[in-house]
């Protein structure tokens, strides 16, 4: 049998129609495509696409089980190294992960590790897989989690495993972080997934305590020193949203990202009035900046019945930060991208609402710090886009509530916690942290990396203390 | 869920829940606010902390019933239960020793927040002058518990019906003009009031604080939804606030922000009427445009 070179596409929701609904744009694969898919994997002596995978899944073994239709097999050999795969399977950047080390990927396309992770965990999902819950020893020591996005869960399954009582302090009332306020039901389903892999994470025997805003209800001391926790992660992602600080952003029109995407995830305004919190689409609706975020954004103002979303980005298509497939999709839907154009001032009526965006024409220079080519206004090239709303999602922050309630933490300039890179303990002794909330907003899987190796540290740190 | 311990109908409209809330109780300070969510499809709803009672672990909120958010809240029960209550959020007050002569102002339901404030300010052995004002008598709260805590308190009603006719700023004047040195005034209100008040004060340079209340989501500075020009700076209402001094603030922009969803308010509304109307539940059975 000659090796196909492309991947088994994944049937997809019509871009026409989905872009009038929140259902789930991909379907996932079939049984049998993903049996077929599996057989495209060469099973190498030294797998390459492992060294690409932050949280080190036998990616070889679960395949294996796939094509041996041992799909119960396949899921335990994920879960052994993924607490999350069905969330991983559906937002994890594979083409920059584990699917850019793949041997085929040389020649023509990887095999597609990324649907076939999505495959099996959902395949267990449905089979509504059995979840033994941890029998607790009388002295098992307890372990806080502040924040339950996806560094803070990855911890606490990792934890929970190793036998310590695990409590997650959430500020929101929904647990999750980013994966309920933050990416679209379309991409990533709420009820049918997200929802489902926490509750599994609380049958195993993890304490979610919602509505607890850490530096407000309680201090990280006051959990060490009171409520006698014997190590505290800290997981509070990068929840602060930035600004252009340009004139006219608190415009009526304007919003975050960060709070247009919860009203419409965290709040299902796009329910309204059923759900109650309200939300606002005009009919043009410009979309600051070229990341993940954006693209979610825009596609939800699509959705929300918008009737041009323009992509309004300083630099070029090549620089754009989102992955591939979200702008093939973005794209697909009729998203409109206006390239090389930088937002210099928000227009307003005199009722105080949006009614264009004034841009200017970007050129590339030189390489910046960054590696990619710095951007440069075009002198005279200003002009307006007429729009009623504007979303800026431009980047995230770390929010402070934490580090400034936390005396004996250091933070770096930019707000973030100072933490080893293998470790996560932070300068307080006791006081682990991973994430966003170390790194500056990156992705689910290096969060849930990082929550991992946390969860290693903790355990050595409390073996070490016992003793 | 936070059971109502006591309810009581302060005036047409105006209720007051005591809710059991341990934890929040034992962290909140004058100044500070929370956020409820009723239910399942609820919104979530930012409400400044009336009282707070660290023995009995409860805390006090005031609320008005405005749309349909307030109105749901405000259907429920004593024993009944609300499913989400966030906080304590915000900072709190700034409350001193020997500040001086502190003039709290409380306008409409703008009372009971002012209320933890003026006590705070009476504890610390300041003098406190409070000015409530309502439009008429028969909607005025807390009077006789701003008596206990306040040297002085005068009561402006705009018809006339008791105290002072007129507004809060008219018993400001008189209390400016009589030479009373003023070491602060701390103004709790309706937006417009709040702007009255520090207009008035800025040609006497009186240090101005009041206390916003924008729209927010999720109340831990994640939104920016409630961010406000403060001065030269752009603050979210939720975490640097709510308190900011009143000469700085840009009172015509939080107005504007103010009316963002004021159509999808009514829209709510009368979604919540028809649906109360009809005995529906909220979401199985309606038939309204957007199911």
């Amino acid at each position: 049998m000659s090796l196909s070179l492309k991947k088994h596409s994944m049937p997809e929701q019509d871009p026409k129609v989905r872009a009038k609904n929140f259902d789930e744009v991909a379907l996932g694969y079939s049984e049998e495509t993903a049996v077929a898919e599996a057989e495209r994997c060469l099973n190498c002596k030294v797998p390459q696409c492992r060294k690409g995978c932050p949280v080190q899944i036998d990616i070889p073994a679960f395949i294996t089980k796939i094509k041996d239709r041992d799909f119960e097999g396949a899921i335990s050999k994920l879960k052994e190294a993924n607490s999350l795969p069905a969330v991983c399977g559906r937002v994890c950047p594979q083409e920059s992960q584990c699917e850019k080390y793949c041997i085929l990927a040389k020649r023509g396309e990887s095999v597609a590790i990324g649907r076939l992770e999505r495959f099996a965990a959902d395949r267990s999902l449905e089979k509504g897989e059995a979840v033994q819950p941890i029998a607790y020893a009388a002295d098992a020591q307890k372990v806080a989690i502040i924040g339950s996005g996806p560094a803070g869960l990855s911890a606490a399954g990792e934890l929970a495993k190793m036998g310590y009582k695990v409590t997650i302090f959430e500020a929101l009332h929904t647990a999750g972080g980013v994966l309920s306020y933050g990416i679209p039901e379309f991409r990533l389903p709420k009820d049918k997934i997200v929802q489902v892999e926490i509750d599994n994470l609380k049958k195993l025997g993890v304490t979610i305590e919602v509505n607890a805003v850490a530096g407000k209800l309680f201090t990280v001391d006051e959990l060490m020193t009171e409520e006698g926790f014997g190590a505290v992660f800290i997981a509070t992602g990068a929840g602060l949203p930035s600004f252009m600080d340009i004139p006219g952003e608190n415009l009526n029109g304007v919003y975050s990202a960060n709070e247009f995407l919860t009203r419409c995830n965290l709040m299902k305004a796009y329910q309204f009035p059923v759900h109650a919190t309200p939300i606002r689409i005009g009919e043009n609706v410009a979309v600051v900046g070229g990341g993940n975020v954006a693209m979610d954004a825009a596609r939800t103002s699509l959705r929300l019945g918008a009737e041009n979303v323009y992509i309004v980005y300083r630099r070029g298509e090549e620089e754009l930060p989102a992955r591939l497939e979200e702008i093939h999709h973005a794209k697909e839907e009729g998203i409109q991208f206006r390239l090389l154009n930088n937002p210099v001032a928000v227009l307003g009526d005199d009722q105080g609402w949006v009614k264009a965006l004034r841009c200017i024409k970007m050129e590339l220079g030189e390489p910046d710090g960054s590696g990619r080519r710095r951007p440069l206004p075009v002198e005279g090239s200003e002009f307006e886009l007429t729009v009623d709303t504007v979303i800026v999602a431009i980047g995230q922050g770390p929010n402070p509530l934490v580090q400034s309630t936390t005396p004996g933490m250091e933070t770096n300039k930019r707000g973030n916690i100072v933490a080893d890179e293998e470790t996560g303990a932070t300068t307080k002794p006791g006081v682990f942290a991973g994430g966003d909330i170390v790194t500056g907003a990156a992705t689910v899987i290096l969060a849930m990396g990082a929550g991992k190796k946390a969860a290693v540290a903790i355990d050595r740190y409390l073996q070490e203390k016992r003793a | 869920m936070f059971k109502i311990l006591s309810k009581k109908i302060l005036s047409p409209g105006v209720l007051f829940f005591e809710l059991e809330a341990p934890r929040i109780a034992k962290k909140a300070e004058p100044g500070q606010f929370v956020i409820v969510r009723v239910d399942e499809t609820g919104e979530r709803v930012p409400l400044t902390i009336a009282d707070f009672d660290r023995e009995r672990g409860t805390i006090t909120i005031i609320f008005q019933e405005m749309g349909a958010s307030t109105k749901q809240l405000g259907a429920l029960s004593e024993g009944e239960a609300i499913l989400d209550l966030v906080g304590p959020l915000g900072t709190k007050s700034h409350i001193e020793p020997d500040m001086g002569t502190i003039v709290c102002i409380g306008g409409g339901i703008g009372v009971a927040p002012v209320y933890p404030i003026a006590r705070g300010m009476k504890q610390q052995g300041n003098k406190v002058i409070s000015i409530l004002g309502a439009k008429s008598k028969d909607i005025l709260i807390f009077e006789d518990e701003m008596k206990a805590v306040s040297d002085e308190v005068l009561v402006t009603t705009d018809d006339g019906s008791y105290g002072i006719k007129g507004f809060v700023t008219t018993a400001l004047q008189q209390i400016i003009d009589r030479g009373e040195k003023i070491a602060e005034v701390i103004a709790i209100g309706p937006v417009v009031m709040m702007r009255s008040v520090a207009e008035a004060t800025r040609p006497y340079n009186i240090s101005t604080i009041v206390s916003l209340n924008p729209i927010m989501v999720d109340g831990t500075g994640m939104c920016g939804g409630c961010r406000v020009q403060v001065g030269d700076d752009t603050k979210f209402a939720c975490v640097d606030g709510p308190e900011f001094d009143g000469h700085k603030v840009d009172f015509k922009g939080l107005m504007a922000r103010q009316r963002m969803y004021r159509d999808q308010e009514s829209s709510a509304d009368e979604h919540y009427c028809r649906c109360q109307t009809l005995g529906l539940k909220k979401e199985e059975d309606c038939e309204c445009h957007s199911h």
